[in-house]
C-alpha cells in the first residue's frame, strides 16, 4: 500500500506538469488581449512597451518554465517568509494578475476564506443528510420513504443551481423578506446577533450547493445498497440469525460505503465547480467570482494559477480516493 | 414429464418484455418517460401548431403576463394570443421556450451519446485488457483532474469564432458545445464501468467462460457488457441530464449560443434582472430544464431495476 501511495503520489507530478501544459497553451490560444480594454489613443509603440511590461514579449517556452518556476519555487518562499520572518524569497517577482497588478496568491487569499466556508460548509450538510436517506431507501426500497427520498433527492439533482438559487432568492428574500440574498463577506461576527446573521445569509449558498450533494451521494449510496443487499453473503448473514440491524449496518453497508467514499473524495473538486455558479448568483466574493471576472478581463496568470490549483486538489482527491478503495476493499490488491 | 412438455410449448419470451414489464411497475419512471415524450413532442410538433417566430419582436405587446395572471389580478395585461406571455420586447415565450427546447434537448441527447461512446470503451478496455489498465486509467485520470467547468468557459472563448466563422453561427456553437461537454463527460462512465468490468472478471462465470476458450472479444460483448449495461445506461441518464444542466449553466454565464438562438438557459439568463417583477419568466424556462432532467433521471431509476435480474420480480 505504502509504495502505491508512493507510486501515485511520484506519478502526479508528471500529470500535474502535463496539466498545467495543457492549460497554459489552451490560454496562450486564446484570442483574448489584455491590452484589449486600453484606450485607442495609446501610441501603437507605447502599447508595445505595455505589453513587454506584461511579461508578454518573450516566447511560451521561456514563460511557461518561468509560471513553474514561480508557482512551485517564489510563491511558497513568500509564503514561508510571511510564516516565519525569514528572507527566502530575496525580492523574487511573483505571479502578478494583469488586472490589479498585484500578486495573484495575494488575491486568492482574501477570495479563498468565503468560498471554504460556504462550499465546506455545504458538501458537510450534504453528506450528513443523504447518507442516512441512502440507507433507508434501500432497505425498504418502493416504500413511501423510498419514493418521497428519491423524489427530494431527484428534485436536488434535476434543479440547477442557477435556477434553484433564483427561486430562493424570489421567495425567501424579495417575498418574505426573512434572508439577505446578497452574502456579505465584510460581515465580522463578534456578538449573538452578527452570528444570527451570518447564519442567516450562510442558509440559502449552504442550501442550494448542499441540495446538489445530496442529490448525488443519496443516490449512489442507494445504487450500492441495493447491489449488496441482493448478494448471497447477506442471505447468509441473515441466515446464520444475526439480527438486521448488523447485517444491514455491519455487512452491507460496510461494502456499500467503499464506491460511496470514492464519490464523496471525487465529488469536493466538483463543489468548487458548482461554487461559480453560486457564487455568482448569490454575489459572494469568493474563487469562482473571481475566475469569472479574470476570464472576462484575459487577466491570464489569475485564470491559469486558479485553473490549476483547482486542478491539484482534483489530483489530490482522485489520489485519496484510490487509496481508500484500495484500504477499504481488501478484494483489490494495487501491488 | 408434464413439466417438460408444458416448457415446449410456451412461448419464448423476449427478455426485453420483462424488463419492460419491471418498467412498468415504477410509477416514477412511466410518468418520466410520459413526460419525455411530452415536451419532445411539444418542442417538435410545437412550432407548426403554434405558428409564432420565437424572434419576432413586438414592441406594442411587450411585458404581457401570462393568461392565468388574470386570476389573481384583473388589470393584468393578458392576452390569449400570448398564453405564456411576452418578454420585454414583445417576443412569444411560448415560441421561445419551443424553440430552446429543441436546441437544449438536441445538444443533451448528442452530448451524452458521445460521451457514452468514449466513456464505455475506454472503461471496458482498462476493465478488461491489463495491459491498457495503466495507461488508459493514466489517461482518465489526467483528464479527470482537469478542472472542467473553467475549461470548457475558455473552450467556448477560444474555439467560438473560428467554429462560427466554418459552420455558421447556430452549427458551430452547437458542434462546439457538444464536444466540449461530450469530451469533459465520459470520465464517470469509464471508471463506474471499468471498476464493474474488473469485478465481475474476477467471478467464476468468467473463470468458466474462459476455461472452455472464449476469446476477449466475445467475452467483452457476450459476458461483460451485459452485466454492465445497468451501470451504463443510469450512467446515460446521469449524462443526458448533466448535458442539459451544463449547456444551461454555460448559457448561464454568458458562453452558451447567441442572444437570437433561445436555449432554456439563455432564457433564463436573461429574465434574472427583471425577475422581482415577472418571476414567471425566470420559472417557465426553469420548470422546463428542471422537470426535462427529472424526468430522465426517473426515467434511469426505472431502467437501473428493470434491468437487474437479481431485484426484478420482487
Amino acid at each position: 500500500m505504502l509504495t502505491f501511495t508512493l507510486r501515485r503520489l511520484l506519478l502526479s507530478i508528471p500529470t500535474l506538469l502535463f496539466i498545467a501544459f495543457v492549460i497554459f497553451m489552451l490560454l496562450e490560444l486564446a484570442p483574448g488581449d489584455p491590452m484589449a480594454q486600453m484606450p485607442l489613443t495609446i501610441p501603437p509603440e507605447v502599447k508595445e512597451k505595455m505589453r513587454l511590461a506584461l511579461g508578454l514579449g518573450e516566447p511560451w517556452w521561456v514563460r511557461f518554465p518561468l509560471w513553474l518556476k514561480q508557482f512551485f519555487i517564489v510563491e511558497p518562499q513568500y509564503w514561508f517568509d510571511s510564516a516565519f520572518g525569514t528572507n527566502f524569497a530575496d525580492g523574487a517577482q511573483r505571479i502578478i494578475s494583469f488586472q490589479s497588478r498585484s500578486p495573484v496568491f495575494d488575491t486568492i487569499a482574501q477570495r479563498l476564506p468565503q468560498t471554504l466556508w460556504v462550499v465546506g460548509m455545504s458538501y458537510i450538510v450534504g453528506v450528513l443528510i443523504a447518507l442516512p436517506i441512502g440507507i433507508i431507501s434501500a432497505y425498504k426500497q418502493y416504500s413511501v420513504f423510498d419514493q418521497t427520498g428519491t423524489f427530494v433527492s431527484m428534485i436536488g439533482f434535476s434543479v440547477p443551481p442557477f435556477f434553484s438559487g433564483v427561486l430562493l432568492i424570489v421567495i425567501f428574500s424579495v417575498q418574505l423578506k426573512w434572508l439577505p440574498s446578497i452574502y456579505d463577506t465584510t460581515h465580522v461576527v463578534n456578538s449573538w446577533d452578527t452570528f444570527m446573521f451570518q447564519l442567516k445569509q450562510m442558509i440559502m449558498p449552504v442550501m442550494v450547493l448542499a441540495l446538489q450533494t445530496t442529490a448525488q451521494v443519496s443516490r449512489y449510496m442507494r445504487a450500492s445498497m441495493l447491489d449488496n443487499l441482493g448478494q448471497d453473503y447477506v442471505r447468509t448473514a441473515r441466515a446464520k440469525g444475526m439480527t438486521e440491524s448488523v447485517v444491514v449496518m455491519k455487512h452491507v453497508l460496510r461494502n456499500s460505503m467503499i464506491p460511496v467514499v470514492t464519490v464523496i473524495a471525487l465529488g469536493i473538486p466538483s463543489i468548487f465547480g458548482g461554487a461559480i455558479i453560486t457564487e455568482q448568483i448569490f454575489k459572494v466574493n469568493g474563487l469562482g467570482q473571481l475566475l469569472i471576472i479574470a476570464l472576462q478581463g484575459n487577466d491570464i496568470p489569475m485564470v491559469m494559477t486558479i485553473t490549476f490549483l483547482l486542478a491539484v486538489l482534483i489530483v489530490m482527491m482522485n489520489l485519496i480516493a484510490d487509496i481508500l478503495y484500495g484500504v477499504l476493499d481488501p478484494r483489490i490488491r494495487y501491488d | 414429464m408434464t413439466d417438460n412438455s408444458m416448457d415446449m410449448t410456451a412461448k419464448p419470451r423476449n427478455q426485453w418484455w420483462d424488463v419492460w414489464d419491471q418498467f412498468k411497475t415504477h410509477k416514477g419512471a412511466v410518468f418520466g418517460l410520459g413526460f419525455l415524450i411530452f415536451i419532445t413532442l411539444f418542442c417538435l410538433i410545437g412550432p407548426s401548431l403554434w405558428n409564432v417566430d420565437p424572434g419576432k419582436l413586438d414592441i406594442r405587446n411587450k411585458d404581457v403576463r401570462p393568461i392565468y395572471m388574470a386570476i389573481f389580478d384583473s388589470g393584468a395585461k393578458v392576452s390569449w394570443a400570448r398564453p405564456m406571455g411576452t418578454d420585454n420586447l414583445g417576443r412569444d415565450i411560448m415560441a421561445n421556450i419551443m424553440q430552446g427546447g429543441r436546441i437544449s434537448l438536441a445538444v443533451g441527447w448528442t452530448a451524452m451519446v458521445l460521451a457514452l461512446l468514449i466513456g464505455t470503451t475506454i472503461g471496458v478496455l482498462a476493465g478488461y485488457f491489463k495491459r491498457l489498465d495503466g495507461i488508459l486509467m493514466r489517461f482518465t485520470d489526467l483528464v479527470l483532474a482537469l478542472p472542467l467547468l473553467p475549461l470548457l468557459l475558455v473552450m467556448m472563448l477560444l474555439f467560438r469564432d473560428p467554429l462560427r466563422a466554418t459552420f455558421g453561427p447556430e452549427q458551430g456553437i452547437f458542434i462546439l458545445i457538444v464536444t466540449g461537454i461530450g469530451i469533459t463527460s465520459w470520465m464517470q462512465t469509464a471508471r463506474i464501468v471499468r471498476g464493474d468490468v474488473m469485478a465481475i472478471k474476477e467471478r467464476e462465470f468468467v473463470l468458466a467462460a474462459r476455461s472452455i476458450g472464449t476469446p476477449a472479444r466475445r467475452m467483452i460483448t457476450r459476458h461483460l457488457l451485459p452485466n454492465v449495461l445497468s451501470p451504463i445506461m443510469v450512467s446515460a441518464t446521469l449524462g443526458l441530464a448533466t448535458a442539459i444542466i451544463t449547456e444551461s449553466a454555460l448559457s448561464f454565464l454568458g458562453l452558451g449560443f447567441p442572444s437570437d438562438f433561445p436555449t432554456w438557459g439563455k432564457i433564463l439568463f436573461d429574465s434574472v434582472d427583471r425577475m422581482t417583477a415577472f418571476p414567471e419568466r425566470v420559472i417557465w424556462p426553469g420548470l422546463a430544464i428542471s422537470l426535462t432532467v427529472l424526468a430522465v433521471n426517473y426515467i434511469g431509476d426505472g431502467l437501473r431495476d428493470a434491468l437487474d435480474p437479481s431485484i426484478r420480480g420482487l
